[in-house]
């Protein structure tokens, strides 16, 4: 059985949904040890436990240089935990972190993968999304970095109790890039872009409010996205932007209002399961691709399907 | 005090020759390898050139010594690539062009490039593009500052350098925060298409553009042998890729006022409610 290693570079309480997809993929390749560059809470081990972590590595963060701390303690838990597969999140920190630790372990690393199966076949997806493909790595560590919502959560059965050790991690190694200044950003309740089960995204077409948007996504408990013509109108901030330079996401649920579906849009959102599309033009490229397309004024039609869902909840 | 470095700034942005993302791309499901027929400058490489060309613009311009050389690795039609960023201001241009190099992972790729850059010599920064449009890892920047030993300013949403103390410095998003960070060259530094709007080049640009040189460089040349890159020298090997059934259009309404209730009857006959 091949031994898995799941790195973080943080990890609060509770494991988010992107994690537990990783931690539930890492048990199903084999006895998964986890890796975290920063303290890890009292609450978090226990939960570990329950995706059948047997052991836990923590590296707890010592200094404020950007990147060399992940790394040293990434580099070091591949060595500790002889894993033949590492798995991380998809976001850009982690690709980076795990790539170069490919480079200094003479590993390889795959990116944007859905799925691993127990023989280390990586199904990822390319072209964005247009294409999936399978690969396999031929030698040294394989780094693999997963999309979320492609895995179904699923703790083990039976908990396993957690030996938590700490990492010994070497000094400084890359030249160094300090961190002048930190800008929290607004923490929002809605779920997170890229994990939630509903997105409803606004485009040009919301002419600058995003309410009604806002509105029918808190309506089906999702999360709010946009395209780039909207955050770089400032409508709404850089984070909800879907797409080529923005995030990639695939729920279930895609609702696009006021988007026209230019190819670098598409590109963050056509691998959801379900889309629909509200455009006052017929001839928008985004009915292309809509499951479900209404042509007419989203100022119209989103404060009328929010009022109906909660008419239904009710 | 340390003393001013007023040396010219060597600077490398790295292009790509990618399919062009307005058309239809396709993989061959025999060779596997992507079809590069209708390819053009990777639209995210040109963020990565007017950075670039701007920075050295902002240090008293290539009259002042700057050099920005393009360099690309790819078949022989990836020279327009770099004819594009010599359009657009860069100096020059470097093509390192071997068949053995096809079929690289990002590991193999990344050592191809660092040994490009290694042969321009003396380079000061690497500029490039915050991920190529076909292989989308967005990983060969900080596999490039590992291998060279630069420091690694990726992804960034803006740019600074300060002339005097040679020292860049970005934004960038990092889980849920924006970080500024600093670094001493020589860096790594790839940009997003935050980060600036890449020029479209005049018809004096593009005359003057057919007097700069470009540099053909093979394998033999940075000292890396056939075996060492490519699918031979890379661990991934691809076992298959399958085009996904193209989504197809589903029921188009017209709203006559009651649509949003449509909308929601639909939800429901999927259970998405
Ligand atoms: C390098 C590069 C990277 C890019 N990356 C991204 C990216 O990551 N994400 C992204 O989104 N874009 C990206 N773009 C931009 C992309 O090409 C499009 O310009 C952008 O997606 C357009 O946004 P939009 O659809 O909101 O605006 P538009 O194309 O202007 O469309 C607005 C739509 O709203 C409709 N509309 C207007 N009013 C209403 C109304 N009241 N009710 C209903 N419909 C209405 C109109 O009919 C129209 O179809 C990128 C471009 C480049 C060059």
């Amino acid at each position: 059985m091949p031994s898995a290693l799941v790195f973080f570079t943080e990890l609060s309480d509770a494991p988010s949904k992107a994690q537990r997809e990783l931690l539930t993929l890492a048990a199903s390749i084999g006895e998964p040890t986890v890796a975290v560059a920063s303290e890890v809470p009292e609450a978090a081990v226990t939960q570990l436990g329950a995706y059948g972590v047997n052991k836990l590595l923590v590296a707890p963060a010592n200094e404020s240089s950007f990147l060399d701390h992940s790394l040293s303690a990434l580099e070091a838990a591949v060595k500790e935990s002889a894993a033949q597969v590492v798995v991380v999140a998809n976001d850009n920190f982690s690709r980076e972190v795990a790539a170069r630790i490919a480079v200094r372990v003479d590993g390889s690393i795959v990116t944007d993968a859905i799925d691993i199966s127990a023989d280390l076949v990586v199904t990822k997806d390319e072209l964005a999304g247009s294409y999936s493909a399978q690969a396999q790595a031929s030698g040294g560590v394989l780094f693999v970095t997963l999309k979320p919502n492609s895995i179904e959560d699923t703790p083990q059965a039976q908990a396993v109790s957690v030996s938590v050790e700490e990492l010994a991690v070497s000094a400084a190694t890359a030249p160094s890039v300090r961190i002048m200044a930190t800008e929290e950003k607004v923490a929002s309740d809605r779920p997170k872009l890229t994990e939630a089960r509903v997105v409803v995204a606004g485009g040009r077409g919301v002419n600058g409010d995003f309410s009604a948007v806002e509105a029918l996504a808190d309506a089906l408990g999702g999360a709010v996205g946009a395209s780039r013509a909207a955050t770089d109108a400032g409508w709404i901030s850089h984070d909800a932007q879907i797409g080529q330079t923005g995030v990639t996401v695939s729920p279930q649920l895609f609702i696009s209002a006021g988007i026209s579906g230019a190819i670098q849009q598409k590109a963050g959102m056509q691998t959801s399961k379900c889309i629909i599309a509200i455009n006052k033009d017929v001839d928008a490229p985004v009915f292309e691709i809509a499951d479900f397309g209404i042509v007419g004024d989203l100022d119209k039609v989103l404060p009328q399907a929010a009022e109906e869902i909660r008419r239904r909840q009710a | 005090m340390t003393e001013e470095n007023t040396a010219p700034l060597k600077i490398v942005v790295l292009v790509k020759h990618v399919p062009d993302v307005q058309f239809d791309r396709h993989i061959d499901s025999a060779s596997l390898r992507l079809d590069r027929s209708e390819s053009v400058l990777s639209e995210l490489d040109e963020y990565a050139v007017e950075a670039a060309v701007a920075l050295v613009e902002s240090q008293g311009g290539f009259a002042a010594g700057h050099e920005v050389i393009a360099a690309t690795m790819g078949a022989k039609s990836a020279s327009n690539s770099i004819k594009k960023a010599l359009q657009m201001g860069a100096s020059s241009g470097v093509h390192l062009n071997d068949e053995a190099l096809i079929g690289s992972d990002t590991v193999v790729t990344s050592k191809a490039l660092a040994a490009l850059v290694e042969h321009v010599g003396d380079v000061d920064l690497v500029v490039t593009g915050m991920s190529s449009t076909d292989a989308e890892t967005s990983v060969v920047p900080a596999q490039l500052a590992e291998r060279l030993n630069f420091a690694q300013l990726t992804h960034a949403l803006n740019v600074d350098f300060d002339g005097a103390t040679r020292e860049l410095s970005i934004r960038r998003d990092h889980a849920d925060r924006t970080l500024t960070l600093a670094a001493a060259l020589p860096a790594v530094l790839s940009v997003t298409d935050q980060a600036n709007d890449p020029r479209y080049p005049n018809f004096k640009a593009i005359m003057a553009a057919k007097k700069k040189s470009i540099t053909e460089v093979s394998l033999a040349d940075l000292g890396l042998a056939a075996q060492a890159v490519g699918a031979a020298g890379s661990h991934i090997t691809v076992l298959n890729a399958e085009a996904r059934p193209a989504r197809e259009a589903g029921t188009i309404i017209n709203d006559s006022g009651q649509a949003g209730i449509a909308l929601v009857d639909f939800l429901a006959e999927q259970k998405l409610i």
